[in-house]
């Protein structure tokens, strides 16, 4: 891989989620260089996984079509998959920036013909449908990926799988000698758009999420319920396949809690009405939600959406906090143990699925960071010392997608400043 | 200015040529389609088969090329180049992975692919390369319409990255609604203490900023021109008239609260109860100290009722929640026990609405003693002693509590302007000579606040309840009005944290406008487009269609009642294109030919063959891509169809549609987005204006003596991969059951 062309007037943003999708796309349309690294092999982030966005019910991947279409049209803009940032020296407007690239083992000359998928049998848990299924060790990540390229799972090189991937390609994009590579970059600014990730429910132990098939979380529900995920938008359970017909939701499943996540993260509630939405769209009036909520947030324009959701006759909702879940080990089911705070009444309730809520976690805990960066107590990224890095997106609060992406636009100018004001000082 | 040459490329590889004919193909390109250069290349995207055509290019003077190969949507890297006209016939994905495999079907697809090759170089046979259109003088000024924290925010932010700024302010002076509050709800770490506002340094700021010109007292006269060359003319109280000439807009003009007369139930208007807006004027007045009522006894205990007037599903008040409330009553409660640890402080809520990092800051009041009780207010009375009577949401019971003092936590109300369909519903009756309603146009010209001189109205659409918010998730930005861009809480109820980070994106916003206005860039959803519409005004019937139709606002009418594009305004949808019955609007690169030449290169097969030809008309960010990932997913739909993505389908102009019909298609589908209340149309009322227009379809399809059902409108996600192939095969086995059209031959 040749080194991107970099200087103190480049941009750098950490993330190809769509807060940083949008840092990079605002910074380059004003005209800016920016450079856009990404850990996995495609862009999207989180919400490409998204089934429906609330409150229009409309799909993440629409807008991430015009995300791409941007990107594929802007020269100034050059994106790095399978990249992290593992270093940070400097200061405002002179950052060196040293970045690892993990080997893809397919180059640039991949058209996504798919003959090395076929000519493959291992299979890795799917990391797109959060391992709720399996995808070939040579693979796209989903159907919208960009780069539109295929992947060689680590795990067959070497092996004679990796050898026949190699054979079928015809056009010669597979290198298994692909090194992992070090990248050195010079910039003026970086934009931490590094997201979130699912708090690992099975920390939350009264769930039983590692002990109870159908305890899912809300993320994986996503999957569930999308057409292109692992049931092809069936709501069956994991334990045996199936249909979940009456379903119970918990809010704050690790948020709000001193013992997990302090702060709240935002979206849960509004998923959460969204997703009982999705169970009545596959069975109608036949599909039964439950919620357990201490508050439901449906804050600001998202009111009515509550008010809707509270009219439908299928939905019930309970303001308590879930003590904890027994499996009935005759049919699958969950039942649930608490107390329903409005009256204080007792109750013990029968569910096929449980849906977790889970907390949004920042991506970059337990991640050594540059230390210039200042940080909450939750590890979100409040800013940086000297002033000349920028959180966006939920990586610097728990943000729903469109302040995340209002987040990630006034980062673009934030960094936009620091580059101005370094050439300014420069010509001077 | 050196000749057209064309050229067709066509790629066998990926399993093309293991498929189809490709000799067949190149011999389509070179004697029926007349391209002068027609090669074909094992591997056409490697470097090699690329740096083929730029030798080409720079060699051998081809401008105008057909890519026979992947997706428009694959490759793009690869086949980019700039200098020349580039059509793509997606022999891969909308042939080779969709048409089913065997020989059997080996015939409909190579005619399948012939049709896709002849498409594409008649296509690009139509385009131009658009020239673009640099403007030397445009302006790069940034308009900041609002003095308040969202205003000077963004004011701020576009003077540091180096742009001059005009901000214009109502009122004496700076510093809008935030002004009046004693302390600020925490921004950071340890979200425990109200904090200093900071509006005093930042009006100092603003003040000083070498870069940014206040205009206090002041508010805009008039606004007329577009990105780029916005003619602001900006009124002062004293009557003076300044102009500004400007390149973009910010609109900052914040909210009112709520008015408590309203609440008579809630106590508003009598004495001890006040909004929170009254509360910080108590708190000012104690000036640290005890916290008095107007009546000046001390306050021992107070109530804040959340959501006064909000979260109303009756109807009378905001139906909405304005998100800041319950952390701002956290803050105010706080107020009263750092005075005073000993004054009870009860918080009234019915969801406690602390997002994020929110919760730590009512850790924080939980710690000092406030008590927050899950009831809803049913009735408050002032007074001496306040009666605050409750459903007490915990103990399922009526209750009452008694306090010095009430506090209701009422709502934003956005300053937004007019609305907009008030403004066309009132205009369109003065203009049939209604008295009422001219009276009405001028009470409505003093409300606006932008006085636009827009044919569409003087200020910026209005979405739900009276906010000038975008209408997509995806991209909160994403304004009606190019070159405008509305923030802070006029736009969505929002806090002073929110109102910072939002104002800061919308400078972003409009520092991208004024460059790409200047470059004579497309904002986006088509950034960076250079095409524009032009006229043939000679053939202009002035019916207006593409005025009224214009869902930017972009086109005006002269002088002489001919439509008068400002190119800056426009977002090179095409519905104007769409709209005109005499077809005198195109773009360079898109126009009536480049879609009418496509639909006319089709082979028609005769009526004895049996084989229908089915037209699609896509829009290329929804249902183009659902179709190309049906091809992805190796899904397979019929052989029958012919797919030509549209920018929008509001650009489809019915002439391409009986067109196909005349010369013998048997079916036409068109495919765009979700319409009505939650639209989805990126060019807000593409889809539904084609389902409007093809409606209308029906009286010309009799005459031609066709059933209705040849012409069909779908609603298509771009998750419908699946649906796609689907409903193509379902109509192709209606249009087989209905039988092939009896225009075939005519044509």
């Amino acid at each position: 891989m040749t080194t991107p062309i970099a200087t103190q007037q480049t941009i750098l943003v950490v993330g190809g989620g769509i807060a940083g999708m949008t840092a990079a796309l605002e910074a380059a349309e004003c005209g800016k260089q920016v450079i856009l690294v990404e850990k996995t092999p495609s862009l999207g982030g989180r919400t490409a996984q998204l089934y429906r966005y609330f409150p229009k019910m409309c799909h993440p991947t629409c807008g991430l079509e015009i995300n791409l279409k941007r990107i594929k049209g802007n020269p100034n803009v050059r994106v790095l998959t399978m990249t992290e940032v593992v270093g940070v020296s400097g200061s405002r407007g002179d950052y060196r920036v040293t970045l690892k690239v993990k080997p893809r083992y397919v180059t640039e000359a991949c058209t996504a013909c798919g003959d090395c998928a076929r000519a493959v049998s291992s299979e890795i848990p799917n990391p797109f449908n959060y391992g709720l299924d399996k995808v070939k060790a040579a693979y796209l990540p989903h159907a919208m990926a960009y780069p539109l390229r295929y992947v060689i799972d680590a795990s067959i090189v070497g092996t004679p799988e990796g050898e026949a991937a190699k054979a079928a390609c015809k056009v010669g994009a597979i290198d298994l000698e692909m090194p992992e590579e070090t990248l050195e970059l010079s910039v003026g600014s970086v934009i931490w758009a590094t997201g979130w990730r699912p708090y690992d429910a099975a920390k939350i132990q009264p769930y039983g999420y590692d002990r109870f098939k159908n305890v899912i979380t809300s993320v994986e529900f996503e999957r569930l319920a999308d057409p292109h995920g692992p049931t092809g938008g069936k709501l069956l359970r994991p334990s045996d396949g199936k249909e979940a017909k009456n379903i119970a939701f918990i809010q704050c499943a690790g948020s709000r809690d001193e013992n997990h996540l302090r702060h709240c993260s935002r979206i849960c509630c509004m998923a959460t009405l969204k997703q009982t939405q999705y169970v009545r769209e596959v069975y109608g009036d036949e599909g039964k939600s439950t919620v357990y909520y201490i508050d439901i947030r449906a804050i600001d324009r998202f009111e009515d959406f509550y008010q809707n959701v509270q009219k439908d006759p299928n939905v019930r909702f309970v303001k308590s906090k879930v003590a904890r879940i027994a499996e009935n080990e005759s049919n699958g089911n969950l039942i649930l143990h608490g107390v329903d705070t409005e009256g204080y009444h007792r109750y013990a309730n029968e569910h096929d699925l449980v849906v977790l809520a889970v907390g949004m976690e920042p991506e970059i805990v337990g991640i050594p960071l540059p230390a210039d960066l200042v940080l909450d107590t939750s590890h979100f990224i409040e800013g940086s010392r000297t002033g000349g890095m920028f959180g966006a997106g939920a990586a610097s609060s728990p943000l729903d997608v469109n302040r995340a992406v209002q987040s990630a636009t006034a980062a673009s100018l934030r960094a936009i400043q620091v580059i101005h004001r370094s050439a300014t000082t420069e010509a001077a | 200015m050196a000749e057209n040459k064309f050229a067709a490329y066509i790629c066998s590889g990926c399993g093309l040529g293991d498929t189809l004919d490709i000799g067949a193909l190149e011999k389509v390109a070179q004697k029926e389609m007349k391209m002068s250069v027609v090669k074909s290349h094992p591997f056409l995207c490697s470097d090699e088969g690329v740096a083929m055509i730029k030798h080409d290019i720079a060699h051998e003077g081809v401008t105008h090329l057909c890519i026979a190969a992947c997706s428009r949507r694959a490759k793009t890297e690869a086949f980019h180049f700039p200098s020349a006209a580039v059509s793509r016939a997606n022999l891969r994905e909308g042939v080779l992975w969709v048409v089913a495999e065997g020989s059997e079907h080996d015939e409909v697809r190579q005619e399948m692919a012939e049709d896709y090759v002849r498409m594409g170089c008649a296509e690009v046979k139509k385009m131009k390369v658009p020239a673009g259109n640099v403007k030397e003088s445009s302006s790069k000024k940034i308009l900041v319409v609002g003095g308040g924290v969202s205003g000077m925010t963004a004011a701020l932010a576009a003077a540091d990255a180096g742009y001059e700024v005009v901000l214009v302010e109502k009122t004496g002076e700076l510093g809008g609604f935030a002004k009046s509050l004693v302390k600020r709800v925490p921004f950071a770490a340890p979200y425990a203490d109200p904090q200093p506002t900071g509006i005093e340094e930042m009006v100092a700021r603003v003040r000083a900023h070498a870069k940014i010109k206040v205009y206090v007292n002041a508010t805009l006269a008039e606004t007329s021109g577009a990105p780029g060359r916005f003619a602001v003319k900006i009124a002062t109280e004293s009557g003076s008239l300044s102009e500004e000439l400007c390149g973009a807009i910010v609109q900052a003009t914040g909210f009112t609260p709520y008015p408590i007369e309203k609440l008579p139930e809630l106590g508003g208007g009598q004495p001890n109860v006040v909004d929170q807006a009254g509360l910080e004027a108590l708190v000012r007045q104690a000036a640290g100290g005890t916290i008095r009522r107007a009546d000046g006894k001390e306050v021992k205990s107070v109530v804040f009722v959340q959501c006064a007037g909000q979260r109303d599903a009756t109807g009378q008040h905001l139906p909405y929640c304005s998100g800041h409330c319950c952390a701002t009553s956290i803050k105010q409660a706080i107020y009263f026990k750092d005075a005073n640890p000993e004054v009870d402080t009860v918080v009234m809520y019915q969801d406690l609405r602390v997002p994020g990092m929110g919760e730590d800051f009512y850790r924080s009041a939980q710690k000092r003693g406030v008590i927050f009780t899950k009831g809803k207010a049913s009735q408050v009375k002032g007074g001496d002693v306040c009666q605050v009577t409750f459903k007490d949401l915990i103990l399922d019971e009526e209750n009452t509590i008694e306090a010095d003092l009430v506090v209701l936590a009422t709502g934003q109300v956005p300053v937004a302007g007019v609305n907009l369909d008030e403004w066309t519903a009132t205009v369109t009756a003065a203009e049939s000579g209604d008295e009422t309603a001219k009276g009405k146009v001028s009470e409505l010209k003093n409300i606006s606040v932008l006085k636009l001189n827009y044919r569409q109205g003087p200020d910026m659409p209005q979405f739900k309840y009276g906010f000038a918010d975008s209408h997509f998730i995806c991209f909160p930005y994403e304004t009606r009005r190019t070159g405008i861009y509305a923030c802070g809480p006029m736009r969505r109820p929002m806090d002073m944290f929110q109102a910072q980070e939002d104002a800061t994106g919308a400078a972003l916003k409009a520092i991208q406008a004024v460059e790409n206005a200047a470059l004579g860039r497309a904002a986006h959803p088509r950034a960076w487009d250079l095409s524009f519409p032009s006229a043939r005004l000679e053939g202009c019937t002035q019916c207006k269609r593409c005025t009224v139709e214009c869902p930017f606002g972009a086109i005006d009418e002269d002088e002489k009642r001919f439509p008068k594009f400002n190119e800056e305004r426009c977002r090179r949808c095409g519905t104007c294109m769409g709209a005109c019955p005499v077809r005198v609007i195109s773009f360079e690169n898109y126009s009536v030919d480049t879609v009418g030449s496509q639909i006319k290169a089709v082979n028609i097969p005769d009526e004895f063959e049996e084989k229908p030809r089915i037209l699609i008309l896509a829009c290329e960010n929804d249902a183009y891509p659902a179709l190309d990932m049906a091809g992805i997913q190796r899904l397979t739909y019929s052989a029958y169809v012919r797919a030509i993505p549209v920018r929008c389908l509001g650009s489809v102009n019915t002439i391409w549609v009986t067109d196909a019909l005349n010369s013998g298609y048997d079916g036409v589908m068109l495919m765009g987005c979700k319409k009505g209340e939650d639209y989805q149309c990126h060019f807000v009322k593409g889809s539904e204006m084609a389902f409007y227009r093809m409606s209308k379809i029906d009286d010309t399809l009799k005459q031609l003596g066709l059933e209705p059902e040849r012409v069909q409108s779908y609603e298509i996600a771009i998750t419908d991969n699946a649906r796609v192939a689907k409903l193509i095969n379902d109509y192709v086995a209606q249009i087989q059951e209905m039988g092939l059209s009896p225009m075939k031959g005519f044509g």
